[in-house]
């Protein structure tokens, strides 16, 4: 044998003693990492998929890419600082970040806004929640490879955005809910221009609602896929639009009482029996409409007066707890504060949705095609900020 | 050829392959300026490059010398061969359909008796190419991105075969420029003036062939195998630069091979009324204009569905190939058979 | 054994004991028929919340009979309180050394001013909820220093399996019978318990706040940097 042959020989030897090893290791299925760069996890989420061929045997996602320490941080600053840091949790809806901490904050304080501030928090609220929603309507095509509704999303959500901008002066970190009000009043215009635009955003409801929610191929991808029945929604802790699309009729707005004003409005709670993808998305799709009426309803009913209760300059919270939670774009946020008398809080339990949405996935995964986990997990819609705080 | 010239075949050879060769390249970036630069961005309400020369039609030769500077990356645990074989491969097939397909009554790389045999045939040995990147990538995404191509490619040559098969009947013969003239010398209930395309009676057919076309050119709602969201890029992940290019422009060409193949058969190919199908230099020159029409329309419906639509997951794929197509394609046939010996 | 002990003055009322909340004291009433003893204290502000103070040996105990007998069958979170002072202090307004021990001069909490009492350092918080009657329930946990243990609920919601993972690898409290226990936010061979207040946040202990301030020159100016010294802690 010549050397070149003999290296041939060798290197052949390697080779298929490589694969047999592969071939040793993998009977049992591909492990593969969804994640955490991947275009479809709205995020830095990474889930480890167990594969058999097409199909899931297992999946466990590992969080922890975009984890901030929020919780060790706001025991070192003071209320308003407190509020600088939480509107970056959940970054597509931040202006609902802030009320249930502040409402948290005020009831220590036993202290309550203006009328008129509780109404203009209820508007940038709902308007939140659009900026939100409209987001994932968009990118709910997207995962799917419709490409181009998510145009559409976004071009749309622009108006949102800027009325958001026009009041607190920040697109996407508004910071302007203070404890007893807010920072300041609307500016001119506003009511006129937010009219406008909810019509708009009625218009790209049901754009989304033809385009996409018409599409059979849509329905072949998402009807009965993923289905979670609600005693199991319950009990991971599910909320929002995903509990509602299993059929629990339950909406914090309409049933914990609150200091804004949801229930001096005339609306309807959505729920679906079904509890699949195209439930949580129907859901979804008719809160936004929803939201935009309820935003006209504020409109029209905003009381005058002041905008900030008589509170201190350096605000010092009486000791105490409070638990506050409300209905968030992605589900029920809440924070149990706990005060000590000092300028800031002694400890706060930040309670996100979406990591109670994503710790269903290992469950609701089993069993389904990868092309059904990017579905899955887009429709049951987190944002890694939320998930890892 | 054209000219009653005496060229050397050495010389007719070389212009063929230049021709073929320009076409190719010249028809990826047309397509990927207008459909996909401009088209998809008015459809998604917006503009499109418009920086690089005036509205932007400079923009893919910025992007085609960006590409051409840029690393050559293979990764470690690849097969180098492969991974470096696998766009040519795809290239080859692409580049062969573009020697059968008729733009003039003389104007055609090689005039074969079996040309939509050939056709169909080497247009599958792409799958071949994907497959070998897919698997000589050392990745999984690639690997599960070859594998659905396989199969989605594999189970949508059947209808495209079978909606061909019922055209064919209906002229008689295989070859590409035959189809064209048998076209052109049909009639309608009679009237012998816009000539019969066969798009009015096999539009059965026509519909399976742009569904089946649209699955081989992977286009949304048959994209599995690329699946931007899920697979990033599926067989396509680890292909930077040049041969990402490659990759490329082979998608864009095989795409208006693809859409010339359907208006060939379907539209009626090179042939306006007036031409004439025997030679002729008004023919010839005419021809490739009128063919380059239809072909923007058969490509703009293509490229419509694709940015209009989510995609069929994997198995909805195959069940609505092997369990709707194909049976329509034979029911087709059969009609078509029936039909012809009929009448 | 009453259990409305309402705490939390309404300033607003002239009235010297606002009105009972009769569900959630309904609510209290149940636990302590179904507990007993365990029940340690509870408190409910009616019209607000209601907590409850339960023995940690009967935790699992109390997250079965919340589920099956009270109908609070949401869950909503679970995790825990460190009730230690931190000896870090907050920032350059307490006046305390950043890196030099002691304990922050505000803000030591006492034991009664907990809700619902008790007296360790570590204790266990859990909040439930009815999706009917949506009332909720705050169930809390004393667990003492030496024995950081506690029973696991993830046979009682599946959901706390996430959460008791975050609590035992931020505080360091042991959940027996959890099928999983490793880390969810932090990297693997992460040493120590972030969230315990004698867990320095180091980006504080580096710099303190708001430290030195870094102005760099205008251009034509003398080089060098101009620091400006703000309130730094002594």
């Amino acid at each position: 044998m010549s050397t070149t042959e003999r290296e041939q020989r060798a290197y052949i030897a390697g080779v298929a003693a490589d694969a047999r090893i592969n071939v040793e290791l993998e009977t049992e299925g591909m492990t593969l990492n969804i994640g955490p760069q991947h275009p479809a996890t709205h995020g830095t989420l990474r889930i480890v998929v167990r594969l058999d061929g097409e199909q899931v045997l297992e999946a466990e996602p590992v969080m922890g890419y975009m984890h901030r320490g929020y919780e060790k941080l706001t025991e070192v600053r003071s209320f308003p600082q407190v509020t600088t840091l939480i509107n970056r949790i959940d970054w597509l809806g931040s202006f609902a970040n802030e009320v249930p901490f502040i409402l948290a904050a005020e009831q220590l304080m036993e202290i309550e806004a203006p009328p008129r501030a509780q109404w203009i928090r209820t508007i940038l609220f709902e308007l939140s929640r659009l900026a939100n929603i409209s987001l994932f309507l968009g990118d709910l095509g997207v995962q799917l490879g419709a490409i181009t509704p998510v145009f559409f999303a976004f071009r749309d959500r622009e108006h949102v955005l800027n009325l958001i901008e026009s009041v607190t002066g920040g697109r996407f970190h508004p910071n302007f809910d203070r404890i007893g009000g807010l920072k300041d009043d609307l500016p001119r215009g506003f009511i006129d221009e937010t009219r406008a635009v909810m019509v708009k955003m009625r218009q790209f409801c049901d754009e989304i609602e033809t385009l996409l929610f018409g599409n059979e191929i849509f329905e072949a991808r998402t009807r009965g896929i993923g289905v979670i029945p609600p005693e199991v929604a319950l009990s991971f802790g599910l909320s929002g639009a995903n509990l509602r699309a299993s059929g629990v009729d339950w909406d914090l707005r309409r049933d914990s009482p609150s200091p804004l004003v949801w229930n001096e409005l005339d609306w309807k709670v959505w729920t679906h029996p079904d509890g699949d993808c195209f439930a949580r998305c129907w859901v979804r799709l008719q809160e936004t409409r929803e939201a935009t009426y309820m935003v006209e309803q504020l409109l029209d009913g905003l009381p005058s007066g002041p905008i900030m209760a008589k509170v201190p300059r350096i605000v010092k919270v009486p000791a105490g707890e409070a638990w506050v939670s409300t209905e968030n774009p992605l589900g029920e946020m809440g924070y149990y504060v706990i005060s000590t008398g000092d300028t800031g809080p002694f400890r706060v339990k930040i309670r996100s949705a979406s990591f109670n949405n994503i710790s269903v996935l290992p469950w609701v995964l089993k069993g389904v095609y990868v092309a059904d986990v990017i579905t899955i997990i887009s429709s049951l819609y987190f944002i890694l900020g939320d998930v890892d705080r | 050829m054209i000219l009653a010239l005496d060229v050397p075949y050495w010389a007719q050879t070389l212009i063929k392959v230049a021709v073929v060769l320009g076409l190719v390249s010249g028809s990826a970036f047309l397509f990927g300026y207008v459909f996909l630069f401009k088209v998809m961005a008015h459809m998604q309400s917006r503009l499109g490059p418009m920086e690089a020369g005036p509205h932007g039609v400079l923009q893919l030769m910025a992007d085609g010398v960006k590409f051409i500077q840029k690393e050559d990356l293979i990764p470690e645990r690849a097969d180098r061969f492969v991974f470096a074989a696998a766009p040519v491969v795809v290239m080859i097939s692409t580049v062969l359909l573009y020697l059968v397909i008729p733009a003039g009554p003389t104007l055609v790389g090689e005039n074969l008796d079996v040309g939509v045999f050939f056709a169909l045939a080497v247009s599958s040995v792409s799958v071949i190419g994907i497959l070998m990147a897919g698997w000589s990538s050392a990745n999984k995404y690639s690997l599960i991105g070859g594998l659905r191509a396989a199969g989605q490619l594999i189970a949508y040559e059947l209808p495209l075969l079978l909606a061909v098969v019922g055209v064919v009947i209906q002229a008689g013969t295989l070859s590409l420029s035959g189809i064209v003239a048998a076209q052109a010398h049909g009639e309608i209930f009679g009237i012998d003036v816009f000539g019969q395309p066969f798009v009015l009676t096999q539009f059965v057919g026509f519909a399976l062939f742009l569904i089946a076309a649209q699955a081989e050119l992977t286009q949304t709602p048959f994209d599995m195998p690329i699946a931007e969201s899920e697979l990033v890029a599926g067989y396509m992940t680890e292909y930077s630069g040049f041969r990402f290019l490659l990759f490329y422009i082979g998608e864009l060409a095989t795409a208006f091979a693809f859409a010339a193949i359907g208006a060939t058969l379907f539209l009626g190919g090179w042939w306006f009324p007036g031409l004439s199908t025997s030679g002729g230099f008004w023919s010839n020159l005419i021809g490739p204009g009128v063919l380059f029409a239809k072909i923007m329309v058969v490509a703009f419906f293509i490229f419509w569905v694709r940015f209009s639509y989510p995609r069929l997951r994997e198995d909805q794929l195959q069940t609505f190939a092997w369990k709707v197509l194909i049976p329509l394609s034979l029911a087709n046939i059969v009609v078509t058979a029936v039909l012809k010996v009929a009448f | 054994m009453s259990s409305a002990d309402p705490t939390g003055p309404d300033a607003d009322t002239e009235a010297a004991l606002p009105e009972p909340d009769v569900d959630r004291d309904a609510l209290v009433l149940a636990l302590r028929d179904e507990l007993g003893a365990a029940v340690l204290e509870s408190v409910v502000r009616p019209g607000v919340d209601a907590w409850v103070r339960v023995d940690p040996a009967a935790w699992v105990q109390a997250g079965e009979a919340c589920r099956d007998r009270l109908g609070l069958r949401y869950f909503c979170f679970l995790s825990a309180i460190d009730w230690m002072p931190s000896p870090f202090g907050r920032s350059e307004g307490d006046g305390v050394a950043v890196s030099a021990g002691g304990p922050s001069s505000a803000g030591e909490p006492a034991a009664d001013q907990r809700v619902a009492g008790g007296g360790t350092r570590f204790q266990l918080l859990a909040r439930l909820v009815s999706p009917t009657t949506h009332l909720g329930l705050t169930l809390k946990a004393d667990l003492p220093d030496e024995d950081l243990r506690v029973d696991s609920w993830t046979e009682v919601f599946a959901g706390a399996d996430w959460h008791e993972r975050e609590t035992w690898e931020m505080f360091g409290i042991d959940f027996t019978g959890h099928p999983h226990l490793v880390h969810i936010y932090l990297p693997g061979e992460f040493e120590g318990y972030p969230l315990r207040k004698d867990f320095p946040l180091v980006a504080r202990m580096v710099k303190p706040w708001p430290g030195i301030v870094d102005v760099e020159a205008m251009p034509g100016e003398a080089s060098g940097d101009e620091t400006v010294d703000a309130a730094e802690p002594t």
